[in-house]
């Protein structure tokens, strides 16, 4: 705790004659839950002065969410907060709900992380914008609208006249978020909660929303509290952080002083896990593509995949005319945002998709119509290591019997012999073997994550395809399963196909990597040298809208952007 | 959660939401367990229990007195026994026909929703036909095939028990094909996929297990249902022959004339006898399924001890914590032995309601 001062007052503002947006004192949120109580946030203070982006970062269950929640009055039924936040003078724990509901919207304001969820799909959004409006006063429906059009302009979505008649479908993933944030800024509230506010978009997107939120501090003087676990965009948006660590405020300082010198343990590991583009890449010094001697095991020719269409309308062609091959101990790495048709390549491989047409020959077995019976006995030279430990393993069973799955499918081994090897793969990924006996919700991710890597490597195969095996785990989790997944690779040697959104993430493991966009393989190349130098346009943006944790660097960055955008 | 795993027992369906309940949920989940308990006592201890036989004949239509406590029907049968042989009837018809619905209907929803196809199609056409009729006229006519209306014993139950059967079958099979169509998209299915698993091995050993782990549920509520409907064929002439068993629904017939003569005491016992073995297992089926599902289950609230707690939640008020006194001790003993339930049902903190 650094935060002990015991005055009233506001304890982090250089200016004292400023009052505070927000202030928190002593905050304590407990829940109700089968487990017995769980201290979700234990005694946080924190303030907001006005102008001011306040991030807060921390991990899953470090408690940003909750904090985040009770600054609007959202918790749950089953929880009990006790302290002070305090929005212009009024307390949101002890108010009364028709106060609150006033605060809402006027003082406070709220981004979600999914705008797709956020947004009510039966109404248009002009609707949703006005719906704020009305609540809190008598506002004619024309002014409604009027206002309602003003607040799309501001955050920039073209043509707001005609598309504030629009319904959530059709806009895009950004644009939702635009729309999320104009429903936020309707009534000018002094302060804006944004949760996550751009986990779920795609990183050129995400650098757009950012600029917008920047723009909205700078124009009118929003405060922003930021919450968010991607340390990039805190070194891209904040002023200042606050690091919270398991319902504790850990470290608070103003975002250069953060990453420059953090001052404790914790946040000092943080920012070494955060994968960082262009450092500890694993295609450092290669002049060209490597283990090219070796026998080609996944050859993708023309390869076109398409998922069929509803009655009379045409399919959807997720994969459009793909080449690239993967030789024998090579690491190939596949980049692309959301809707690239990375996965589909993937499942494709492992057969768990058809292929429509082009060729697409997996150790050396034609993909083009294949028939499952004759494609099996290959299946066990191909591992395969799913995005969500929680949901790849079946809970009924223990993770010994889910890692012994394939050896008993094969029947290669019997008896103790199986629970042997067990012990033996556990072991390789870094887990104490009485974990065998464990189930998989007993687990956390990372270690979830390690058994489903144990399972995929049960029967030695030569081709591991390993879909977005990070996405799901916190950063300091996702470097130590890096860095296992990286020594497994340089001991058992086998071909890997990785499959990743985040660019820094796919450097660190990749020897080549490819860029899909729209289904194309638009370019590809030695890993540094594709992240270093860039030669298509879309690989460009996409690089150049990746931020970096690192404030200095990302302002360079950010500006470099503008102008690549702008020529 | 704990890392460690609990004891078998506390992990069993019924036992394990005990222990998790408070509140009102807690005190509807025994009120269902002690009024079911006594019905499956009653019928296993029937022999005992009963003072006659259930088809022992005395003068006929004779008020309540000491020699028969309850009375006697018309046909000279004595109330008292026939009720508690009753339950016996009640009993073995439910066990056969969720016995029987159970095993046909998750091995068809297993199969009719991984396999798909045409297979899928012609299943889920004939379980929507069977939901179109009314489901006593389906008994019925069952009934009639498969025993003629009337028999003996086992006769009787076999074809009440059937009768049930058919039209519960599409209950277990929609929900276990809905929970296989959901697994069958699940990672770790596609991961035994991958694998290379058979289809066999990946039905019974990834998707069943998950599956059928609401069956409990319906389980209890069809049992409820069960009762009803035996009730209601035997009611209508559908039954068992009062010298082969006794049977409820048969009595509450043969009562109906009786109550214009101002003679209550053939209708009211059976038909108590109905209300309260349904309302027993209703109790039990109604408070697990809340209790299975973490948005219904009302909570103990967190931190009962600090003084200066305050809700958050916008509008609502806070749960009355009643006794502050010894609350959290009482509730956390009752939490740990299941047998302190019975004592701390009623009071203890109030937070039985929950959810919008």
């Amino acid at each position: 705790m650094s935060t002990s001062t015991q005055h009233s007052g506001t304890p982090h503002n250089e200016g004292p004659a400023t009052e505070p947006v927000l202030r928190i004192d002593h905050l304590k949120v407990t829940f109700a839950t089968d487990g017995g109580d769980v201290h979700a946030v234990d005694d946080v203070s924190l303030s907001v002065a006005p102008g001011e982006v306040l991030a807060i970062v921390g991990e899953s269950g470090s408690g940003k969410t909750v904090t985040a929640k009770t600054i609007l009055g959202l918790l749950p039924e089953t929880a009990v907060s006790s302290g002070a936040v305090l929005i212009s003078g009024s307390d949101v724990i002890s108010v009364s709900p028709a106060k609150l509901r006033q605060i809402r919207g006027q003082e406070v304001a709220m981004v979600f992380q999914e705008p797709s969820t956020a947004l009510n799909p039966v109404f248009t959004v002009g609707w949703q914008i006005a719906e704020g409006l009305r609540s809190h006063g008598n506002v004619s429906r024309k002014e409604a609208r009027a206002r309602a059009i003003e607040a799309l302009g501001k955050v920039g979505i073209p043509e707001p006249e005609k598309r504030v008649d629009y319904y959530p479908h059709q806009f895009s993933g950004g644009q939702k978020q635009r729309v999320v944030i104009a429903a936020a800024l309707a009534l000018n509230p002094g302060l804006i909660v944004a949760d996550e506010p751009t986990t779920a978009l795609d990183v050129t997107v995400q650098a757009e929303i950012l600029d917008l939120l920047r723009d909205l501090r700078d124009v009118f003087g929003t405060s922003i509290v930021l919450i968010t676990h991607n340390m990039g965009v805190v070194a891209d948006l904040a002023d200042r952080v606050v690091v919270m660590y398991q319902g504790d405020v850990v470290e608070e300082a103003d975002v250069a002083t953060l990453f420059a010198e953090p001052k404790q343990e914790y946040t000092r590991k943080l920012l070494a896990a955060v994968p960082h583009l262009g450092r500890n890449s694993a295609s450092a010094g290669l002049t060209e593509r490597a283990h090219q001697g070796g026998e080609v095991l996944v050859e993708a020719r023309n390869l076109v995949i398409e998922y069929p269409g509803r009655l009379g309308s045409p399919g959807f062609r997720a994969v459009n005319d793909v080449s690239f091959t993967i030789s024998a101990g090579e690491v190939f790495g596949l980049v692309g945002e959301s809707g690239s048709g990375k996965t589909t390549i993937g499942r494709a491989i492992a057969g768990l998709n058809k292929v429509t047409g082009g060729s697409l020959k997996v150790l050396g077995h034609e993909m083009l119509n294949v028939r499952e019976r004759s494609f099996r006995p290959v299946r066990r030279d191909i591992g395969f290591v799913f995005q969500d430990p929680a949901s790849s393993f079946n809970p009924q069973l223990t993770i010994g019997e889910c890692v012994a799955e394939p050896i008993l499918i094969t029947g290669d081994r019997k008896g103790p012999d199986v629970s042997r090897r067990v012990a033996e793969l556990l072991e390789a990924v870094q887990l104490p073997a009485a974990y065998a006996d464990r189930y998989p919700h007993e687990l956390s991710g990372g270690q979830r994550q390690r058994a489903s890597l144990a399972r995929a490597l049960a029967l030695n195969p030569r081709l591991l395809i390993a879909d977005e095996p990070t996405s799901a785990l916190d950063v300091s989790v996702q470097a130590k399963v890096l860095e296992l997944f990286r020594e497994i690779q340089a001991e058992f040697g086998f071909a890997a196909l990785f499959i990743s959104h985040d660019l820094a993430v796919v450097d660190i493991l990749s020897h080549w990597v490819g860029v899909l966009y729209k289904g194309r393989l638009v370019e590809e190349g030695i890993g540094n040298q594709v992240m270093g130098g860039p030669k298509d346009p879309y690989t460009q943006r996409l690089i150049a809208s990746l931020p970096v944790p690192d404030p200095a660097e990302q302002a360079r960055r950010r500006t470099a952007r503008r102008e690549l955008l702008r020529s | 959660m704990a890392t460690t795993k609990e004891p078998l027992l506390f992990r069993l369906p019924v036992l394990s939401h005990l222990r998790r309940s408070v509140g009102l949920q807690r005190g509807m989940l025994i009120a269902g367990l002690v009024l079911t308990g006594i019905f499956l006592l009653t019928a296993l201890l029937a022999p005992v229990l009963a003072p006659f036989g259930f088809a022992q004949r005395f003068d006929s239509q004779q008020p309540p007195s000491a020699a028969h406590l309850w009375g006697t029907t018309v046909g000279g049968y004595d109330v008292l026994s026939r009720v508690i042989w009753g339950a016996q009837t009640a009993v073995l018809v439910i066990v056969i026909a969720v016995v029987l619905s159970l095993f046909a209907g998750v091995a068809l929803g297993l199969v009719s929703g991984y396999l798909g196809g045409w297979l899928d199609r012609v299943l889920v056409v004939v379980a929507d036909a069977v939901y179109a009729f009314p489901t006593l006229l389906l008994a019925i006519v069952m009934s009639i095939t498969i025993s003629g209306g009337q028999s003996s014993l086992w006769g009787g139950i076999l074809s009440a028990a059937i009768s049930i059967t058919v039209v519960f079958i599409p209950q277990y099979f929609r929900v276990i094909r809905a929970e296989t169509i959901r697994l069958k998209a699940e990672p770790f299915v596609e991961a035994a996929k991958v694998m290379g698993a058979s289809t066999p091995r990946i039905i019974f050993r990834h998707v069943y297990r998950n599956a059928t782990r609401t069956l409990p549920l319906i389980f209890t509520l069809n049992s409820s249902e069960a009762v009803l409907t035996m009730a209601a064929l035997g009611f209508l002439g559908f039954g068992i022959e009062p010298t082969s068993a006794a049977e409820w629904g048969f009595d509450l017939n043969k009562a109906l004339s009786d109550t214009t003569a101002g003679i209550w005491w053939t209708g009211v016992f059976p038909g108590i006898a109905i209300v309260l073995a349904v309302l027993g297992l209703t109790l039990v089926g109604e408070s697990m399924n809340d209790l299975s599902d973490s948005r219904l289950r009302g909570r103990r609230r967190a931190g009962a001890t600090t003084g200066t707690t305050t809700g958050t939640t916008a509008g609502t008020t806070t749960g009355t914590v009643a006794g502050t006194t010894t609350d959290t001790t009482t509730a956390s003993s009752a939490a740990s032995s299941p047998r302190g339930a019975t004592e701390s049902a009623a009071p203890g903190p109030l937070e039985g309601t929950a959810g919008a």
